[in-house]
């Protein structure tokens, strides 16, 4: 006989939820429905002089180069942060995983960037690349190759991927780590009997059956790249040099808080949040049909 | 009847009590600022001060982070009418702000309600030019104005053979400096912070070339920029020629240079006079002060310079008696001890001429010789239409044009011409969107 517990009260489960409801309300639902008025107005930073016009906004940005511009940085940035960090982490998991001894001090030191915030992981990196006391610049120097990032877009570019997929290999790693360790070891060592070489038994046997955790991890990571990346960009490079690292979210901030143009950066935030949210089902349409569960 | 009497007696004697209390408690008057660090300690002395003078008011800053942050608290603040008394914005802010005529209080109406003497004249006017109406009427006070000078490595320029005290006057006899430093070693002659600033905005002024239309915008919001005029050009040229050659290297949008210059890296500099502090106290070479170099070739230079910095903005919402604490803390703060004071502590210019009198009786520039170069730099000459200052709307991000300009033409990606008419096209977009929305 099942034991089943059940609740009496019809209200309860909705009181469960309602701290969760509660915040998403006020966090996300109340923002947004402000960004989608706000996309609608040019207005005074001070709110003294509100204009509705419509579309505007949004035909501005669309017209705008340099907005086209970042979608092109954005789409860069993002797909550079999701390979490199989820192909280090994949690797780093299948080295761990192998391991018999000493294999919980490795996932330490490897979660360990995890807890780092944004930015000062971003300052950390800075400081290591910093064209005039950077550690790694001053080597860069030795070989006869002047590194300096404030000036070359690429090497702006490389320094921020870098910093933002350094912090987000740790996360991958953890789940890549258990998703391996979910595999059964009748099925590779079946696989070694029958002559597979280290290779081969990795992509048919387990990458397909990690393919669940890659996808998770790859939806994740886009996101990932999309907005928690901004307290690096403006700890390293502030967009710049040239709008070269000047990703969407980025741009958000600084048309908005820097450069007080609520209009145009409410539009941007909707722009943002659709692209998001369409490339979340994008990703689940297509690209989950060929996980296999 | 005597329990009556009782109890009015000590409802008397309590009423008494409290309003007492009441008068006791001081009004306070919120000032917003972005100043940490040193300027910050500088800052909450003042303040002090003024609290221990006087009972009837006390100032209370708080940092709000730099000047984009302060600012943006401000206008956070207000949309919640939850403003400050007293609101620090720097320079570029001043069109935004001057727009938005339901959010502040112009300073001479503060200032003249408040009682106190108040005298337009016993300001200097390059100081507060910036910040007047096209009509002399003052609406903020500034607060920390700086402009920029040129420093230069005495000993830098003795090892090229050069004479220590004649630093170059002229841009030709500066490349003569430049090039004699680089053949002597030096493998950065010359760097630069505040790009924009310094060798656009100011040059412009300098030499009495239009930066924009309608007097540098303070004519109204329909201005168009012009900085890609024929002088302007060249001497971006002649940078972008310098940087090609290693006789200029860039070192950053803000003040990045300056720590170059302090380690002795680069020989010639040009910062905000109000970085004199910081050389003085980490140089360990001997160095100059000097005016900024300029072409012998343009009608009318050398003109004046613009100041940089931050201005206080009076915020309304606020009661008459708010406003005469504001005005009784602005009267302090422009008294002439105070700002001499100021001035010799951080290098910020006086913004009267009588703190300027009372700085040369105390002998201040005869111990400290560069000091004066920046307010004799802005009070030369008498401010032409070109040289009072600029009010351009949405400036930050102006700012931020310019600079991405400036360094394709630094890293030889752009001619200085496309550079510059571009940046004037795009900026041109961001003044029309700031018409639009004021």
């Amino acid at each position: 006989m099942e034991k089943r517990v059940t609740f009496n009260q019809r209200a309860l489960p909705y009181l469960l939820v309602l701290p969760q409801l509660a915040i998403t309300a006020v966090f996300f639902l109340w923002p947004a429905s402000q960004a989608l008025y706000q996309s609608l107005l040019i207005q005074n930073p001070f709110g003294l002089s509100v204009k509705f016009v419509w579309f505007e906004n949004f035909q501005e940005l669309f017209a705008d180069g340099l907005y086209l511009e970042a979608f092109k940085t954005t789409a860069v940035f993002s797909a550079a942060v999701a390979a490199l960090s989820m192909g280090l982490a994949l690797f780093l998991a299948v080295m761990v995983d192998r391991i018999v001894r000493g294999g919980a001090t490795y996932k330490v030191l490897l979660v360990w960037p995890y807890a780092v915030a944004p930015a000062i992981a971003g300052v950390l990196w800075l400081f290591m690349f910093n064209p005039s006391i950077g550690l790694i610049a001053f080597y860069l120097k030795q070989v006869g190759y002047h590194w300096n990032h404030v000036l070359n877009g690429t090497e702006a570019m490389l320094l921020v991927i870098v910093a933002a997929a350094w912090k987000q290999i740790s996360y991958s790693f953890i789940f890549f780590l258990a998703g391996l360790q979910a595999i059964p070891r009748s099925l590779i060592e079946a696989a070694a009997i029958d002559g597979a070489g280290p290779a081969r038994r990795f992509w048919t046997i387990v990458f397909p059956l990690l393919s669940p955790t890659a996808f998770f991890l790859l939806v994740v990571n886009v996101v990932y790249a999309f907005f928690d990346t901004f307290g690096i960009i403006h700890a390293v490079t502030k967009g710049g040099p040239g709008k070269a690292t000047e990703i969407l979210v980025y741009k958000v901030y600084k048309d908005g808080f820097v450069g007080l143009d609520l209009g145009s950066s409410a539009a941007q935030s909707v722009v943002l949040m659709a692209i998001v949210m369409s490339l979340t089902v994008v990703q689940f349409r297509f690209i989950e049909r060929r996980v296999h569960y | 009847m005597t329990v009556q009497r009782t109890l009015t007696a000590a409802a008397v004697a309590l009423g008494t009590a409290l309003a007492s209390t009441a008068a006791w408690s001081a009004t306070e008057i919120q000032l917003w600022h972005a100043f940490t660090g040193r300027l910050g300690e500088v800052l909450a002395g003042q303040v002090e001060k003024f609290n221990a003078s006087q009972s009837d008011y006390t100032v209370v800053g708080a940092y709000k982070g730099n000047y984009s942050e302060t600012l943006n608290a401000g206008v956070a603040a207000f949309r919640a009418k939850q403003q400050p008394h007293i609101l620090m914005v720097f320079e570029v802010g001043t069109a935004t702000m001057m727009a938005a005529e339901g959010a502040i209080k112009p300073v001479y109406e503060v200032m003249q309600a408040g009682g106190g003497a108040f005298d337009p004249k016993a300001y200097i006017p390059t100081v507060t030019g910036y910040y007047t109406t096209s009509d002399g009427k003052m609406l903020s006070l500034p607060y920390n104005s700086s402009t920029p000078v040129l420093y230069y490595n005495k000993d830098a320029m003795q090892k090229a053979g050069l004479d220590p005290n004649e630093p170059p006057k002229t841009w030709p006899e500066f490349e003569t400096v430049l090039k004699a430093l680089k053949a002597a070693g030096i493998d950065c002659p010359f760097t630069t912070a505040w790009q924009s600033w310094v060798h656009l905005e100011n040059f412009s002024a300098w030499h009495n070339a239009a930066f924009a239309s309608k007097e540098n915008g303070f004519g109204g919001t329909d201005t168009e920029l012009s900085f890609n005029g024929p002088l302007q050009v060249k001497h971006i040229d002649t940078l972008g020629r310098w940087a090609k050659d290693g006789l200029f290297v860039y070192a950053g949008r803000r003040n990045e240079g300056g720590a170059r210059f302090r380690s002795g890296e680069c020989a010639l500099f040009t910062e905000s006079s109000a970085g004199y502090a910081s050389v003085k106290a980490e140089a360990k070479f001997a160095f100059g002060v000097s005016n900024l170099p300029y072409w012998p070739d343009a009608a009318g230079a050398p003109q004046n310079t613009i100041i940089g910095g931050a201005s206080l903005w009076v915020m309304s919402g606020h009661s008459d008696a708010e406003y005469k604490g504001v005005a009784k803390f602005f009267e302090f703060l422009s008294s002439a001890e105070v700002q001499a004071a100021w001035h010799q502590t951080t290098g910020y210019l006086p913004i009267t001429p009588a703190a300027y009198e009372l700085t040369i009786k105390q002998g201040y520039y005869k111990e400290n010789p560069g000091t004066d170069i920046a307010i004799l730099q802005m009070t030369g000459k008498p401010p032409t239409g070109n040289s009072k200052g600029l009010r351009l709307g949405n400036f930050d991000q102006i700012r931020g044009i310019i600079d991405e300009e400036l360094e394709a033409v630094w890293s030889g990606q752009k001619s200085a011409q496309a550079a510059l008419d571009s940046a004037v096209e795009r900026g041109n977009g961001l003044l029309r969107r700031f018409e639009r929305a004021n």
